[in-house]
């Protein structure tokens, strides 16, 4: 087996080198969305595919949210692959019923013979001081739609290989990035990859308790499980990377071999992700159980803009170290 | 059925077996709708469907310029918009009865039907809902160089979405090969269109720059005449367009809606079936022209009234889709 040469580089560059690859593997893919060509985005995620791919493929549209993204759906299902830039994950509100009635719900409707294969990018993460409009983490929304799949990336590596993938596949596919993450730095093969949508990844090994977490959360998760190591106890952190389609093999199994669980997500707690994957965990390992799945998310707050405040509302490595105490009967 | 041989061709140049195809569509849109009425009071089809009979001379109008594998997205009221882009009605039936042998193997029904091989993206029954589709349909055949054109069908109700003015903005930019048809029937379901419409609807429109015209929407000459030459524009790479038809819908919202002196009078209604029924309008003035005669229609009459008994007839008869269908083509 040829040895794989890894480098070092960010989540922003990892998804940036997975565009240019899937353009230069195959011309139908193509960019649209607001400042994504000579901007390269507010978060300079895409700075260079405008001059490598033209403006024909890394097209800037108008603030028009519904607008591109319904012209999207129709340029997927007429030959293209278009890859739709929604800046903040709180505007996804506005593409509602571009992704909810029509892109999820073309193939089934019309009896499989339409296909939607398109690429929703866009953020989610608190903590940027930017208040409740720029902040919120709202992936459980798409997650609730028959028809779409989201995915959730938590580091360099699985970015790049599950955006690779997410664009081949002839599904609308919604990626959520963490926008406090694109700086994060990791290793990366040179070589192509890719990543399959619906496995997840088991990002520490433990014995003790299970610490599923999501997209910002994982690294949370491996900082908590850090700290439980110097209180002796072993944390297996699991990412399940995408919740739909979700790998509720390795969650469960993984819950029942700690008997101890406890979910991690940015979204809001009530109704969201965590609710979900603690029934999952609950019905799939519920005689393994020795306690209740913990569930830990933002809380039922709008987010608030005052950091003090802001700070307040999300998960942090000692809030869910100090459950996972708690869970593991320590004080 | 017969036609004598060198045909004159009409004032706009379209040859007389033209205007017999279009007759002969918008008689099988007619009967066809007259059939799903017959299967909703004989309670033979599940829910609701929204006739599009009095309108026919817009989708048949409009589809007559187009090619097969141009594209069309419809409506809600879209039974006409497939039928004229070439749907056959034994399957469109079936769809409506919710059968296998449907367009979308009887999961998508009445507002739903979608084929591509007549370059159908797909009725939608969300109000201006596939006007994003329809323009996206444009910027694939205009960047892949396909010489394709975009139809979006779509109600005087859809004026009032926001979702229509942001792509008439990107057609517009970009010069998308895409026509916008807003069907005028003057009802936004029980509403008069002047109670939720402000100013004036064309120069919705021209606002974006995208050339506007209205037209008597009984008249599918008229808007065939219209149509070909907005065709025309859209494949010379001129970008978009939007006609507005003037038409009216005979029926109520859907078939269930038959008490409608609330909204509008049974006086109104009838002015317009007597007065200005497309079917009419064009038999009149074909047998003006010495185009066609009386032994012509009667005999379209009968091969049309016969295909509708044979199609609804094939969908009765034709099994539902297994259970097993109910998970398969969530994802592809």
């Amino acid at each position: 087996m040829p040895e794989v040469v890894m480098r070092e580089i960010t989540f922003a560059e990892a998804i940036r080198e997975a565009l240019a690859e899937e353009m230069r593997r195959d011309s139908s893919v193509c960019i649209l969305g607001e400042d994504v060509a000579e901007a390269g985005t507010p978060f300079k995620v895409l700075s260079g595919l405008v001059e490598e791919f033209g403006t024909e493929r890394v097209v800037d549209t108008p603030i028009s949210e519904a607008g591109f993204t319904g012209l999207a759906v129709g340029a997927a299902m007429t030959g293209l692959r278009p890859v739709v830039d929604i800046m903040f994950g709180d505007f996804i509100t506005l593409t509602m019923d571009q992704m909810v009635n029509q892109a999820a719900k073309v193939h089934y409707m019309s009896g499989g013979k339409w296909r939607v294969p398109m690429v929703m990018r866009t953020t989610l993460g608190a903590a940027r001081r930017s208040a409740a409009q720029h902040s919120q983490s709202l992936h459980a929304w798409f997650s609730h739609v028959p028809g779409l799949k989201v995915v959730l990336p938590s580091t360099p590596y699985d970015a790049k290989g599950l955006l690779k993938t997410a664009i081949r596949d002839n599904n609308p596919v919604v990626f959520f990035e963490d926008k406090m993450m694109y700086k994060l730095k990791g290793l990366v093969p040179s070589e192509e990859y890719t990543i399959p949508l619906g496995v997840a990844d088991i990002k520490r090994a433990g014995r003790d308790v299970t610490i599923v977490a999501t997209s910002s959360m994982v690294q949370v998760a491996l900082g908590a499980a850090n700290l439980l190591e110097g209180a002796g106890l072993s944390a297996e952190v699991i990412d399940p990377r995408t919740t739909w389609p979700l790998d509720e093999r390795t969650i469960i199994e993984s819950a029942k071999k700690t008997s101890r669980a406890i979910v991690v997500d940015e979204g809001y707690r009530r109704y969201g992700v965590t609710a979900e994957i603690a029934s999952v965990i609950a019905e799939g390992a519920f005689h393994h159980l020795d306690a209740p799945v913990k569930r830990i998310g933002a809380m039922h707050v709008p987010i608030p803009f005052s950091p003090p405040l802001e700070d307040a509302t999300v998960p942090t490595e000692r809030s869910v170290f100090e459950v996972a105490k708690a869970l593991c009967g320590r004080s | 059925m017969t036609i004598a041989a060198g045909q004159p061709k009409t004032d706009s140049g379209v040859a007389v077996e033209q205007w017999i195809r279009m007759y002969r569509r918008m008689l099988t849109i007619r009967l066809f709708e007259e059939q799903v009425n017959d299967l909703y009071t004989r309670a033979l089809m599940p829910g609701l469907a929204h006739l599009y009979i009095g309108e026919e001379a817009v989708a048949v109008g409009v589809c007559e310029a187009l090619r097969t594998d141009d594209y069309i997205t419809s409506t809600h009221r879209g039974h006409g918009h497939c039928l004229a882009k070439g749907a056959e009605p034994g399957r469109m039936f079936a769809e409506l009865l919710g059968k296998e042998a449907g367009y979308c193997r009887g999961k998508g029904g009445s507002m739903h039907i979608a084929d591509p091989a007549t370059g159908n993206l797909g009725a939608n029954a969300i109000v201006a809902g596939s006007a994003g589709i329809a323009t996206g349909a444009a910027f694939s055949s205009k960047r892949l160089g396909q010489n394709r054109v975009s139809v979006c069908f779509f109600g005087e109700g859809a004026l009032g979405q926001g979702v229509l003015y942001e792509v008439l903005n990107l057609a517009q930019l970009w010069k998308l090969p895409v026509i916008y048809v807003c069907e005028n029937n003057f009802y936004n379901e029980y509403t008069h269109y002047l109670e939720t419409t402000a100013g004036d609807i064309l120069a919705r429109a021209t606002a974006f720059g995208v050339h506007a015209e209205a037209v008597d929407g009984q008249d599918v000459r008229a808007v065939h005449s219209s149509a070909a030459r907005f065709v025309e524009r859209a494949r010379e790479g001129s970008g978009p367009s939007f006609l507005l038809c003037n038409t009216y819908r005979y029926r109520g919202h859907h078939v269930g809606d038959v008490n409608r002196e609330y909204y509008r009078s049974k006086q109104e209604e009838q002015q317009w079936i007597v007065e200005r029924d497309p079917i009419q309008v064009l038999t009149t003035w074909m047998r003006d022209q010495g185009a066609a005669n009386s032994s012509l229609f009667e005999e379209i009459q009968s091969e049309v009234k016969s295909e509708i008994k044979t199609a609804v007839e094939f969908a009765l008869a034709a099994p539902y889709p297994g259970p097993e269908e109910v998970e398969q083509d969530v994802y592809a």
